[in-house]
């Protein structure tokens, strides 16, 4: 269940990110979900692609570092009160969250959620437990 | 073969002073018959070569700076007849005109002998395979490689820098044994190494000559493990002769200074006195067998110490501390006296840290800035932005306790630093512009 992430280390410089795609887009990488956490010195940014391999083998070939995590997709409702639900099921366990970040998947009144934790197997499980939508990596990518 | 000229490597100290007593007079008598230069300095402090009777007189004799060099571009150092210099290099000094300098046919063979010394100290014999990646050309590095290793018989695979990748495939298709260039290019080989996913079992390699440029003990561990080998730092400069100046043996507790050919002395830079045997401070050599171009207390500017042991390796020769710094490549911030070198070793006791930085120095009003840019590598990073600050915080906290000055930290892409295949440029400093 668990959908591999990419994280690509930019210094903020202007146009960075735009290379980054464009590179990825030259070889027919699709991305699904992309966000991007930043300093004032520099960001990092976190990449859901298609094809999460090749486009790590792509970049780290271009001379860019990245690196490849685990992390997992949830859907929940979009209305309010759905994500908090969610978190308390975490916090109940004591899963700790590293980072997360949400995108627009296809049907319109779900939202999608990607979540860091440090133990990803447990969290699935306890979230399915608890009925909420873990996403297989699949579907992720087809996104 | 354990020694390659044994006699002069593992004499006892007494036969090494009357041997440098010998030489130093009769290159004194050479310098003041044949070089105006050296003559009107020496008269200028009512020196004559009679005065320099033994070795303990080296310090009565005036110093050479680069400067005497420049001004007297391009000949007029030669001690000899340019119809007997067979051979010239030059050196581009970072600022001002080149420096030329010459050799002779014995010269050549001094130059030899004393890379082959350093060649034989970590195994090399007729069996191996050199391969010299310095750059050929008016630098000394490779062709003094080259001779030395020619000398011992060995086979020479005369490769000169550059063109990483068809490097790499010549050492695993010609079996390279022994590999000579600056240790930043062999780091950049590994680098590419890598890439190719070549590992270094697939080559033969197993020592290294490193030097033109100061390294640090970790950058030695990393080019060790990473292609399996014993590395040791050479020393040497065109003005006295090329590398082979002075070589660390397998114990790698200092460099064997040759000093049959090269005298050292450890000066204050500031005050010029000769400080005792240990001491920190800028190394100085004296040339007493060269021909064409002789130097006599040539000023380094590189910071050393001398120590008169005799080594595990069975060498009497004094040997020299690796350099750590420069006396003017010195840099005082806010007051503090900062070495590159320090801030390497600071950034390379991380372990996590690919040693690819760049100090850049600014004058913002009064106040003088620090910024160190560390390059990011694989095994640094992390999704998380809190790790990488964490990074950044750790690496500033230890350069405030080493130096006593607080530093910006940068992380910065990889391959953002410039990258030379010969010496790397690791300090900007904007304060002159
Ligand atoms: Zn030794």
């Amino acid at each position: 269940m668990l959908v591999k992430q990419l994280s690509v280390f930019l210094e903020n410089k202007l146009g960075r990110l735009a290379e980054v795609t464009k590179i990825l887009g030259e070889k027919d990488i699709d991305i699904s979900a992309l966000s991007i956490a930043d300093t004032t010195d520099f960001g990092i940014l976190r990449l859901i692609v298609n094809k999460p391999e090749e486009a790590e083998q792509i970049l780290r070939e271009n001379g860019i570092a990245v690196s490849c995590t685990n992390v997992i997709a949830i859907a929940v409702a979009d209305k309010p009160g759905a994500l908090a639900k969610v978190l308390q099921i975490l916090d109940n366990v004591s899963i700790g969250i590293e980072y997360l970040y949400a995108f627009v998947g296809k049907n319109k009144d779900e939202a999608l959620v990607i979540i860091k934790v440090e133990v990803p197997e447990k969290a699935v499980e306890t979230l399915e437990k608890s009925g909420i939508r873990v996403l297989s990596s699949n579907e992720v990518y087809k996104l | 073969m354990k020694y390659w000229n044994e006699k002069y490597e593992c004499m006892s100290r007494d036969e090494m002073t009357s041997v440098q007593s010998e030489r130093l007079i009769k290159t004194v008598n050479r310098i003041y018959n044949n070089v105006p230069h050296y003559r009107e300095k020496m008269q200028k402090i009512g020196l004559e070569p009679g005065d320099i009777k033994s070795i303990e007189d080296l310090p009565k004799l005036p110093f050479t700076n680069k400067q005497d060099l420049r001004d007297t571009y391009p000949y007029g150092l030669f001690a000899e007849p340019l119809s007997n210099v067979v051979r010239l290099h030059a050196s581009s000094g970072t600022t001002g005109k080149q420096i030329v300098v010459g050799y002779t046919h014995k010269d050549l063979d001094s130059w030899a002998d004393a890379m082959a010394r350093t060649l034989v100290s970590v195994g090399t014999n007729k069996d191996s395979f050199v391969h010299n990646a310095y750059g050929y050309g008016l630098f000394t590095g490779a062709l003094g490689v080259h001779y030395g290793a020619e000398k011992i018989g060995a086979t020479v695979i005369p490769i000169s820098g550059g063109n990483t990748k068809r490097q790499i495939q010549t050492m695993k298709d010609f079996g390279s044994t022994i590999l000579a260039c600056t240790p930043s290019y062999a780091l950049f080989l590994i680098e590419v190494m890598e890439e190719m996913g070549i590992k270094k079992e697939e080559l033969q390699l197993k020592a290294g000559v490193f030097g033109a440029e100061p390294w640090s003990l970790n950058m030695r561990s990393e080019i060790e493990e990473k292609l399996g080998i014993l590395a040791i730092d050479i020393y040497g400069l065109s003005e006295i002769i090329g590398p082979g100046v002075s070589s660390e043996c397998s114990c790698k507790s200092g460099l064997h200074v040759f000093e049959d050919h090269f005298v050292p002395e450890i000066i204050n830079p500031e005050t010029l006195e000769v400080l005792p045997p240990g001491s920190k401070g800028e190394i100085v050599f004296s040339t007493i067998t060269k021909e064409a171009f002789p130097v006599l207390r040539y000023r380094t500017r590189d910071i050393s110490s001398l120590n008169y042991e005799t080594c595990a390796c069975g060498r009497t020769l004094v040997r020299m501390n690796r350099v750590t710094g420069r006396s003017d490549d010195m840099l005082i911030i806010r007051g503090v006296n900062v070495f590159p070198s320090q801030i390497e070793s600071v950034l390379l006791n991380f372990g996590e840290v690919a040693p690819h930085y760049q100090l850049i120095v600014d004058r913002i009003g009064n106040l003088d800035t620090l910024e160190v840019w560390v390059e990011m590598t694989p095994v640094l990073f992390s999704d998380e932005v809190k790790k990488l600050e964490d990074i950044e915080r750790r690496i500033r906290e230890e350069i405030d306790f080493i130096l006593g000055i607080s530093a910006k930290i940068k992380l910065v892409e990889p391959k953002t630093i410039e990258r030379s295949e010969g010496k790397a440029k690791r300090v900007i400093d904007k304060r002159n512009l």
